[in-house]
């Protein structure tokens, strides 16, 4: 038995790879939103345009100064965070408590802006960026051919997030997280500086997102189109996982790789639809999604 | 406005007859409309340097024809059907736009054609790829100028064919245009006694290609060819690099890909590519004289598409100044009467289902050490004689060709 | 005695002034039809028959958003279902006349609402929009596929053909005035909806669900009836828009028209009948102006740039801000 459905069990398992590795940056992407909307109760449409900040971020610190790729993963995600707590300080806080809508249409409209303001200045056929020279090549695992870069991203976006899940759910600065958006009265009340609180999640979430965006750099064209469709798709994985569930999009975006790996192979033509397909037959069976706290 | 509707239809009616209804400019003044996407997708490949193009060909021929003057409007067409078609007939109805150029995606170009054919009015399509335009989408008012999708098949896929690439793995963008680009592969890979072995059809657009290139190095073939177009070809070609396709033997054809898509990937990245183009900037000294006046006004190498702007619009300036008439057939039947003899082609001519037959070249993409500068990037390999690369027209199913 | 006196005074000064505003209303309306009847002398007629077919669209969809509470993020499903099935009916079957076109291409629509609906409506705010983006995108997918829609080509040069086999709506005139009568067939529809008892417990479902739960009515069903009413009448919006345009693409069916719709209707101001119909008019004709001026590679970003200062300043939308202006400085 060496082939399924016609298929040979070695191309299967390379799909299983890459499904992993692809599912790594949905992991990565779909975590900060869940983060987001998990603590903040905002819808933050403007996270693929974050994603997308993080990878022109690190492109165009090399071209200015030279910044070296390590460097600038840490450092594209730190700007875009700023940003982000500048965005969520004069603009998102205002909001706060009205109707989801609001922080959809205008995190939207933040997206629009930062994508089209890009676009004119950058284009969209595509900036420049090379593979670090330390990750040129790879291994050949029997069944394919590993790129080392490849089997880098699935180890960085996995640290990152079990980082961010024991951050969250472990640590005290978590619970007062939590704790905030659940009462945030009541810790005011114990001398925590709330609004602060929430802006740094904010920032940290998009921070996640331009994490994504500076792992993507090497492999992607890198465009300040890039982010509008991957965000659609980002949001299916969080809802199939749970809204605010933060095991539930790591798991959940490793999953969805996997599923749209093997749909590339046995049904390319509908890779890009087997995710809302998914969504739909889980929220039938269970409306608030596979990690979801039932309503 | 029944009485507009019905003075077009006679103007309709009388230029099919003869082809040449009056002598004269319409209310003194030639006015073209640029319809292009200026912030999507295909911004690049034509968009607002498209413009500037167009503005650099209406100042050379001097800004007037027959003392006439010459207006420019525009429009971002927002790759919509809907908006362009809004637009184009608002220009024929009511603005008196004589001819609308730019028109890239292919669902634009075809919305628009059909207003141009209903109000009597031209158009010369520059940018879509679709061979349709001028077989079953064909009118009697729009030339197709630049390149479409039959020769990109024909130049790229018979001269890697005749290499020895006989076996094809064809990786296909989902949509019209892929298609089209898929079928005329296979045909030209099997007339030149080549194999199609698997063909994959991607959804519109992917930004994750290492799955496909995986099934396309398991597929064993030999020539691993992209029948898609942009980022996905790019985005393609990124990923193809680092999963080391060509270092194991296997070849990499891209069957559509601007100047701007190649530097967006790097000499680096994008070395050996072999490609079909219907016009480089660094051929001759006539190309690179006018490429230098385009980076002047714009920063970048002008890609073929702002080229063939460049020389359509003077080559219907003087069909306009020769005829002294603005009218859309007169001004058709001039343009196919004259040889075309510019930077752009060299004895193209346009043939009656509006197809300008030129010359398209094979290309190479240099490598880093041979490329001297940022925009240094292709080898001419071979001239494809405008009559070996483009639909014969024996094979057409254009109206115009099929009816006499 | 004096009590019931002043009672009765502030009863008749409460009906005085219900009729007086009434009668503004009245007066308004008679305005804003007047315009459209003229409005094609001045302006140019496909523009305005764009501007009319996505008020419809919004009108639709605002009866979801704004009168029961319920945000659905599929709508260009419905558009495009009525979109293309009437271009492919009218494109194939020479016979039909266009009305008949767009009565199927609304009817199919209206069963697509239907089985969105009956998957839909047990789910509850976020996931209720989500749920509906997802099977939008199946049906962007299906579209994408079908080969009669032409795919990413779209389909082109669809007849506009014979009303009721006798009006040639070849012209734009006869074109604009079938328009605005289907426009103001919706339009009154969703006013009359929205002031019937069915309207009244929509706004109950709208303003607390378990209390309308607790009264006894099955919401439910209410909300699906809603749902399927506004897919119809989305359907009916893209129906016509297909005959004006003489096309149908894979725009009409892409979550960013399911978006746009959203924009619209809340830039105009949601829960009032006039907001999404002013809201349409001003994104289309901004989109329009833009698109071709020197500012044409702006559009995007000045969009976003309005959309941010929508919510920022004036939430209620253009019509609930005058109205809200108004309520402050009548009284």
């Amino acid at each position: 038995m060496t082939e399924i459905l016609g298929v040979p069990v070695a191309v299967l398992s390379g799909q299983l790879m890459l499904g992993v590795i692809n599912g790594s940056f949905y992991a990565l992407l779909s975590l900060g939103l869940a983060v987001i909307f998990g603590l903040l109760k905002i819808i933050n449409f403007a996270h693929g345009a974050m994603y997308m900040l993080g990878a022109m971020c690190t492109v165009l610190m090399f071209d200015a100064f030279g910044i070296n790729y390590w460097v600038a993963l840490f450092l594209a995600p730190v700007v875009v965070g700023c940003f982000g707590i500048v965005l969520e300080y004069f603009l998102l806080r205002r909001i706060a408590g009205q109707d989801h809508i609001y922080s959809l249409l205008l995190t939207f409209g933040i997206a629009l802006i930062l994508q089209g303001v890009l676009t004119n200045i950058y284009g969209v056929s595509g900036l420049r960026y090379s593979m670090p020279e330390v990750f040129r090549g790879g291994m050949n695992l029997g069944f394919m051919f590993l790129p080392y870069y490849r089997a880098w991203v699935i180890v960085a976006a996995l640290v990152v997030c079990f980082g961010t899940w024991f951050l969250i759910e472990k640590t005290r600065l978590g619970s007062y997280l939590r704790a905030g958006t659940e009462d945030s009265q009541l810790m005011q009340g114990f001398g925590i500086n709330v609004p602060l609180l929430i802006s740094l999640t904010y920032g940290f979430g998009v921070m996640l997102a331009a994490f994504a965006g500076a792992l993507a750099a090497p492999i992607y064209s890198v465009s300040p189109v890039m982010g509008s469709n991957i965000l659609i798709v980002v949001f299916a994985v969080v809802v199939i996982g749970g809204m605010g569930s933060i095991a539930g999009a790591v798991i959940t975006g490793l999953m969805m790789g996997v599923v749209e790996g093997f749909t590339k192979v046995f049904y390319p033509e509908g890779s890009a639809a087997v995710i809302f397909l998914v969504m739909v037959v889980v929220l039938l069976i269970r409306p608030s999604g596979l990690f979801g706290k039932e309503a | 406005m029944t009485i507009t509707k019905k003075l077009l239809t006679s103007a309709v009616a009388s230029a099919l007859l003869v082809g040449s209804a009056q002598a004269e400019i319409s209310d003194n003044t030639v006015k073209i409309g640029y319809l292009a996407d200026m912030s999507g997708t295909y911004r690049d490949l034509a968009g607002p340097n498209g413009q500037t193009a167009l503005e650099m060909a209406i100042a050379d021929f001097g800004g007037k024809v027959n003392g006439a003057k010459i207006e420019v409007v525009s429009a971002d067409d927002r790759n919509s059907p809907d908006s362009a078609s809004s637009t184009a007939r608002r220009w024929v109805e009511n603005e008196n736009v004589d001819l609308i150029a730019g028109l890239v995606a292919s669902s634009v170009t075809i919305a628009v054609s059909n207003i141009l054919e209903e109000s009597g009015k031209l158009g010369i399509v520059s940018g879509s790829a679709a061979s349709s335009i001028t077989n079953e989408h064909c009118t009697p008012n729009h030339i197709h100028y630049v390149y479409d999708t039959y020769p990109l098949a024909n130049g790229t896929a018979s001269a890697v064919v005749k290499e020895g690439g006989k076996t094809w793995f064809i990786l296909t963008a989902d949509y019209a245009f892929g298609h089209a680009l898929e079928g005329d592969v296979t045909r030209v890979v099997e007339e030149n006694g080549g194999e199609v072995i698997q063909t994959v059809r991607h959804p519109f657009p992917t930004s994750d290609f290492s799955s496909f290139i995986l099934q396309a190095q398991s597929s064993g073939a030999d020539v691993v060819a992209l029948a898609n177009a942009g980022a996905d070809t790019t985005n393609a070609i990124t990923t193809a690099g680092e999963f080391g396709l060509t270092q194991s033997g296997q070849t990499l054809a891209a069957l559509l890909l601007f100047l701007t898509d190649v530097h967006a990937l790097g000499a680096q990245s994008a070395q050996g590519i072999q490609l079909t183009t219907g016009w480089y900037w660094d051929m001759n000294d006539e190309t690179r004289a006018w490429s230098d006046r385009f980076m002047e006004k714009t920063g970048v190498r002008p890609t073929m598409v702002h080229a063939g702007i460049y020389s359509s619009t003077i080559q219907y300036l003087n069909a306009v100044k020769a005829t002294g008439s603005d009218d859309a057939q007169t001004v058709r039947k001039q343009m196919m009467d004259t040889p075309i003899n510019d930077m752009f082609a060299k004895n193209g001519y346009i043939r009656k289902d509006g197809r300008m037959v030129h010359d398209m070249y094979l290309a190479e993409v240099k490598t880093p050490e041979e490329s001297e500068s940022e925009w240094d990037l292709y080898d001419i390999v071979r001239t494809i004689p405008g009559e070996e690369a483009y639909r014969p027209l024996s094979e057409s199913k254009c109206k115009l060709v099929t009816q006499n | 005695m004096a009590t019931t006196t002043t009672q009765t005074d502030i009863q008749q000064s409460i009906v005085k002034q219900q009729k007086s505003e009434q009668r503004k209303k009245r007066i308004l309306n008679l305005v804003l039809l007047a315009l459209l009847l003229l409005a094609p002398a001045v302006m140019y007629p496909v523009f305005l028959m764009k501007i009319l077919c996505f008020a419809l669209f919004a009108v639709a969809f605002n009866l979801l958003l704004g009168y029961t509470g319920l945000l659905s993020f599929g709508h260009a499903a419905f558009l495009a279902a009525g979109s293309y099935t009437t271009g492919y009916l009218l494109s194939n079957f020479s016979g039909l006349t266009t009305e008949m076109g767009i009565i199927v291409g609304t009817a199919v629509a209206t069963v697509l609402g239907l089985g969105f609906g009956i998957v839909a409506i047990r789910r509850q705010g976020i996931y209720f929009a989500m749920i509906t983006l997802a099977l939008a995108q199946l049906v962007y997918f299906f579209f994408v596929q079908a080969p009669f829609t032409g795919g990413e080509d779209g389909m082109h040069g669809v007849p506009r053909g014979h009303l009721f086999g006798l009006v040639d709506l070849e012209n734009n005139y006869a074109m604009y005035y079938f328009v605005l009568a289907v426009f103001l067939g919706g339009y009154l529809m969703v006013q009359r909806i929205v002031g019937s008892p069915f309207g009244q417990v929509l706004k109950a479902i709208k303003q607390n669900e378990p209390r309308a739960v607790s009264l006894g009515y099955n919401v439910d069903r209410y909300k699906l009836l809603a749902f399927v009413i506004s897919a119809g009448l989305a359907g009916l919006a893209g129906s016509v828009k297909t005959v004006v345009f003489q096309l149908a693409s894979l725009n009409d069916a892409h979550w960013h028209m399911s978006g746009e719709v959203i924009l619209m209707t809340l830039l105009g101001g949601t829960g009032t009948l006039l907001g999404p119909v002013v809201g349409a008019t001003f994104v289309v004709n901004l989109e329009y102006q833009l698109a071709q001026g020197p500012l044409g590679d702006w559009v995007d970003p000045i969009l976003g740039a309005i959309f941010v200062l929508t919510v920022m300043a004036f939430r209620s939308g253009i019509v609930g801000e005058i109205q809200n202006f108004m309520r402050k400085n009548m009284s």
